[in-house]
């Protein structure tokens, strides 16, 4: 079955690599609009605890909401296709980062602030030097929790038309054909485990030298 | 060189005032310890004087400049600032943390580098071994002693010190008291010290302000404090051992006579001339002697220092009616 | 929405489904995460790889993991369920282990010097101390088999994913709401009533 699998796979090059360059532009897009607007507005979230309060409270129910979940619902309002794909993505890659965002910069050290302050730094300054830095391996924590369930989100894009790598599970099992599954799960199954670990990699050369696990 | 003229503080939703009316002068090169039990308003003065709390009335004079409505941005690149708990920036090495307001005032490389290890030096840390160490390698001691440097790098003519040595042990607390004097000494600063501790006030203060409930309730040398309490508050709050503590601001070399040829003290019974008055007192209680030979370093006979000396140093201590 | 009151036996079945499918596929990874978690708490140099281990397994797509299972037991609820006490076991692992622990060493010595066997040990001093995290493992896990199961109606596993694929296959969005909103419902719920359980045991062992 695995070289029926393979030798699909040989055969197939171009609709293969068609389906991983949709997994992989769908998966990144959503990410980087998620991160480009959740991040920002997590630090901003950290400035006002009362609209923090509620926006922190909405993110963790939001993301209790399964996946599957999310991406039907844009049926009906958004018709299929890549588009409904992306935007469903994009929702489910914000509470991750937002609520890592807010807590990132909200357990910065008060006393390193108040010296910061003390000494003669602006707001901007102590934003930029003290409070991004020391929080930024907490929002990449973030950002590496909303790629990998963006990564298996994508998966499911197949249902709503989306494409990616999800439709060759999904023909697999509409033609119980066992060798396309493997083609669809195998691939999809790596990209996971390859995004936990570039984002683990990130994570930790975003880490300042002084802040990592064990290197004192 | 400070003034605070009238300096008040009015947190919103209070009823009374944090700071009422206070006024004070710090001249400089002078160690001012603003000291009282918690909740005086000792803490939000010093954050005054650098506008980490806006004054809600009064002034501050610096250096004859009225800076009470000055952009506290640069107000507070002229002041040094430490803190009990420090805030030292974890991401960045020792270096870079004493570096930091260097960096801010824009100084070339070669100069923040050769100041970053000057100061090292200057605190006792060997800047070969600790400038590219990290925060949480070093001991608190160590820690406190990098956010001294920290605070001295732009080289402030005024540093302003909230409980700095509270944190620490109380032998590391003593060097650490000790080494900053030794600074003090090299380099003229004027400092504002927060403490609520009577001893250290005592042994760090050039003057001591007392604060009770937002208002100054005295403000005089360590000496004048313990002599000459203004009231039972001072009294009380000073500590009901005030002549022995005063003993211990005077050396023996201040309070000796000269040698009278005083032949009945035993061999033993001699004192350095740079000993306090008060280990004089317990070493003759400890005798059983109504004096001490007093010797130099080189234990040379310098003089006399009697029981009856101390007692007339003393005895000026008021005592209020109770 | 006419849909959804003329099914109404319909969707409960579907819910029905789907509250069994989770609970059973928790209640079965929670015994069997016990064991294991209790074991690599106690041996630490097997604690770092299975910490390292399951987070990564945890990564892999429910749609992936399912495919994968296929091939060897074929579809409906027999995959679906190993599927997610798989993904149950990866989180409750990880949670029991970690809560045991985290109890305090001082703790753990009293009570040695007390007397106490390891099993006493266990049931008297770790597991209470424990629980918070506990719970919150099973917090996470519930919330996860939730939309996990959603997908699993896919091969065949029913419940309230059912539901959202027959209405993605006829265009009916009434069955798409309902069968989204219900398992989002449920697994908002799970979130908060266990939520509530973990803090009121937190405030406990604070008080």
């Amino acid at each position: 079955m695995v070289e029926a699998a393979w030798a699909y796979l040989l055969s197939h090059p171009k609709l293969f690599r068609d389906a991983l360059v949709t997994h992989l532009t769908l998966s990144g897009c959503a990410l980087a609009i998620a991160t480009i607007l959740a991040a920002p507005l997590g630090i901003i979230l950290s400035r006002s605890p009362r609209a923090a309060l509620v926006a922190i409270n909405a993110a963790n129910v939001a993301r209790t909401v399964p996946s599957l979940a999310v991406l039907a619902i844009m049926l009906p309002i958004l018709g299929t296709g890549f588009a409904p794909s992306l935007v469903a993505l994009t929702l489910l890659a914000i509470p991750p980062i937002l609520i890592n965002a807010y807590v990132g910069i909200r357990q910065v050290d008060p006393d390193a602030i108040e010296s910061a302050v003390g000494m003669g730094m602006t707001r901007l300054q102590v934003m930029a030097r003290i409070e991004l830095p020391v929080a930024l391996p907490v929002i990449s924590a973030g950002v590496r929790t909303a790629a990998v369930q963006v990564v298996a989100g994508a998966t499911l894009a197949a249902f709503i038309g989306g494409g990616g790598l999800g439709d060759f599970i999904t023909s697999g099992i509409a033609l119980m054909q066992l060798p396309l599954l493997l083609v669809g799960a195998v691939p999809i199954a790596l990209l996971a485990v390859g995004t936990e670990l570039l984002f683990h990699l990130l994570e930790r050369t975003l880490t300042p030298r002084g802040m990592r696990p064990g290197s004192s | 060189m400070i003034l605070l003229e009238s300096l008040t503080k009015l947190f919103p939703g209070q009823a009374t005032p944090a700071v009422d009316r206070l006024s004070l002068e710090v001249p400089a090169g002078q160690t001012c310890v603003l000291i009282g039990p918690s909740g005086c308003g000792k803490t939000t003065t010093m954050k005054m004087i650098n506008r980490l709390v806006e004054p809600t009335g009064g002034r501050i004079v610096l250096a004859g400049e009225d800076v009470t409505g000055m952009d506290p941005v640069a107000l507070r690149r002229r002041m040094g600032y430490v803190i009990q708990q420090i805030g030292l920036f974890p991401h960045l090495t020792i270096g870079e943390n004493i570096a930091t307001v260097p960096r801010l005032l824009g100084w070339p490389a070669p100069r923040i580098g050769a100041r970053v290890d000057e100061l090292l030096t200057l605190v006792g840390m060997d800047p070969a071994i600790h400038r590219a160490r990290y925060p949480r390698e070093l001991s608190g001691g160590q820690r406190q002693r990098v956010g001294v440097a920290r605070a001295l790098a732009g080289d402030p003519p005024v540093m302003l010190m909230d409980e700095p040595f509270g944190a620490i042990d109380p032998i590391t607390r003593l060097r650490l008291q000790n080494e900053f004097l030794r600074i003090l000494r090299t380099i003229r600063k004027t400092v504002v010290f927060v403490t609520h501790d009577v001893d250290e006030a005592i042994k760090m203060g050039d003057r001591i302000a007392i604060l009770r409930d937002g208002r100054l309730v005295q403000y005089g040398t360590p000496d004048d404090i313990l002599a000459h309490p203004a009231n039972g508050f001072v009294e009380e709050f000073v500590g009901a051992d005030r002549a022995l503590k005063r003993l211990d601001l005077v050396t023996v070399r201040e309070v000796m006579q000269a040698d009278s040829g005083a032949p009945t003290l035993p061999a033993g019974a001699s004192i350095r001339h740079d000993a306090t008055a008060k280990e004089a007192l317990s070493a003759m209680l400890a005798m059983d002697q109504e004096g001490l030979r007093v010797v130099d370093a080189n234990g040379r006979l310098v003089g006399l220092v009697s029981l009856s000396g101390i007692r007339r140093l003393i005895a000026g201590t008021t005592t209020l009616p109770a | 929405m006419q849909w959804a009151l003329t099914h109404l036996d319909d969707i409960g079945w579907a819910t029905w489904e789907h509250a069994v499918l989770v609970s059973v596929s928790v209640a079965v990874a929670f015994l069997i995460s016990f064991a294991v978690a209790i074991w690599a708490s106690r041996q630490p140099r097997v604690y770092p790889p299975i910490m390292g281990i399951t987070a990564l397994l945890y990564t892999i797509p429910s749609l992936a993991l399912f495919a994968l299972l296929i091939p060897l037991v074929g579809l409906g609820r027999v995959p679906a369920i190993i599927g997610l006490v798989a993904y149950s076991l990866l989180i409750l692992i990880r949670n029991i282990a970690t809560g045991l622990r985290e109890v305090p060493a001082d703790v753990v010595e009293a009570a040695l010097g007390m007397g106490m066997g390891p099993w006493q040990l266990l049931l008297t001093i770790e597991m209470p101390l424990a629980m918070p995290v506990i719970i919150a493992g099973l917090r996470i896990a519930t919330v996860t088999v939730i939309g996990i199961a959603t997908i699993a109606a896919y091969i065949n596993a029913g419940g309230l994913g059912t539901l959202i694929f027959t209405g993605i296959a006829q265009d009916f969005p009434a069955k798409i709401v309902v069968g989204a909103g219900l398992a989002s419902g449920m697994a908002v719920g799970a979130d908060a009533g266990l939520s509530r359980l973990e803090r009121r045991l937190r405030a406990r062992r604070a008080a």
